[in-house]
């Protein structure tokens, strides 16, 4: 029961974090089209740390 | 134009669903004999599936017990080499007996055991039974040999045929614009201009290999290689120790006596950054993990509708349903699977990248 609790918290702030790297890399890409490329793959990388650190939980949790 | 196509989609699949939902309104809930039927059982043959076996098994009729598919080889170092075909379990179902000693199988692991199998429990459920060291071909790793020998074959073709001429032929044309991808869009921007030909051998070895598992995890044949964490913490220790033994002098430095702040800084930040070098491969390894048994639970899960909603909707909705959500959930794990080794080669070449950097600027 605890640990389901948990795993919804975890899931919220992830959805957060994930929200303002999405958010803020389009953005970022609107007011400088030219550097979509960049942004972009910077946003993947953060998203992905934000995801090992999510999934982290996530296992430990369980 | 668009609308009037989406609109025109969306009135066939009202005119398509209607009948098959007022069809399931007298559709009987039907327990159908050894059918999979109960949340149970949908749940233990989702993770059966998600963890390694040693037989290839495809398809269980429920009605004859019958397993359609084929035994692998067992192979055991308990007191010399024992090698025998998981035929032997009879799918967990019996001992094997070899060489005067018997085995048996439980959740997929094999316990020494007695003539009669039984196993020594405690409360968790967990066996205390010795194991031998294990070193069967299990599905997995007949999964990773067959990508091994496709990898061989592709990039094997790629390289003959530069010898004809500088445009490559056939498979070749695919292959190369992805390996000058992972060159010039991860492996220079991380490593840099000088330094990332020592590092493209397993750069791209990482992001071929877990690319073709992850699309053979697609494929029915039922192989979830890389959501198995005995495998990606191995992928993952290869960067460990890349990036611990290509480390220079500034990394070391940086790690040990982080130059430009104050002394007692310096020993908080020694534990500090040595924690650091492990996290960033445990990352790697949790995220690679996670995501293809993540992916490989919701396919099943949708796909396993259409037996939780037959009571309400009937056998054709129920199953419709199932179909579309599945279907569209594996178009997002065809990207997910790309983008997973795509990640974990750019986290790698990104790890490698911050030990090999020169800091001639401090």
């Amino acid at each position: 029961m605890y640990n389901l609790i948990g795993a919804g918290l975890i899931v919220i702030g992830g959805g957060i974090g994930l929200g303002q790297i999405g958010g803020k890399a389009m953005e970022g890409i609107s007011r400088q089209p030219e550097a979509t490329g960049k942004i972009q793959t910077a946003m993947i990388i953060i998203a992905a740390l934000l995801e090992g650190l999510a999934f982290g939980a996530l296992i430990l949790g369980k | 134009m668009n609308r009037t196509a989406i609109s025109g989609i969306l009135l066939s699949f009202l005119l398509v669903l209607a009948p098959l939902i007022l069809l399931a309104s007298d559709s009987q809930p039907s327990g159908e004999g050894n059918l999979i039927d109960t949340p149970e059982e949908i749940n233990d043959y989702i993770v059966h599936h998600l963890q390694d076996s040693h037989d290839f098994t495809l398809y269980t009729d429920g009605e004859t017990g019958h397993h359609i598919g084929f035994p692998l080889p067992v192979i055991l170092w308990d007191d010399g080499l024992k090698v025998f075909s998981s035929s032997r379990f009879h799918h967990g179902e019996t001992v094997a007996e070899v060489d005067g000693n018997y085995y048996s199988l439980y959740h997929s692991k094999i316990y020494k055991t007695n003539a009669n199998g039984d196993l020594d429990l405690d409360e968790a459920g967990h066996s205390h039974n010795a194991r031998p060291l294990d070193f069967s071909i299990t599905k997995s790793v007949l999964g990773m040999l067959i990508a091994g020998i496709l990898l061989v074959w592709g990039f094997g073709s790629l390289a003959k045929s530069y010898k004809k001429g500088p445009l490559p032929t056939g498979l070749g044309r695919v292959l190369e614009p992805l390996v000058i991808y992972v060159r010039d869009d991860i492996a220079k921007p991380n490593i840099g201009e000088k330094k990332h030909r020592k590092f493209m051998g397993f750069l791209l070895t990482a992001f071929f290999y877990i690319w073709v598992l992850n699309l053979m995890g697609m494929t029915p044949l039922g192989f979830n290689v890389t959501g198995q964490i005995a495998v990606t913490v191995c992928l993952a220790a290869f960067t460990f120790f890349i990036t611990q033994f290509s480390g220079n002098k500034s990394y070391w430095g940086h790690i040990f006596w982080m130059p430009g702040i104050p002394i007692p800084m310096k020993i908080l930040l020694i534990p500090v950054e040595i924690l650091g070098m492990f996290t960033k491969p445990f990352a790697l390894l949790i995220r690679l993990f996670a995501n293809m048994t993540a992916g490989h639970f919701v396919v099943m899960s949708l796909i396993a509708l259409m037996i939780t909603m037959k009571a309400q909707f009937g056998v054709v909705a129920s199953t419709g349903i199932a179909f579309f959500l599945a279907f569209f959930i594996s178009l997002i794990e065809l990207l997910v699977a790309f983008l997973q080794a795509y990640i974990f080669t750019m986290l790698s070449a990104l790890f490698i990248g911050m030990a090999v950097a020169d800091h001639d600027d401090h």
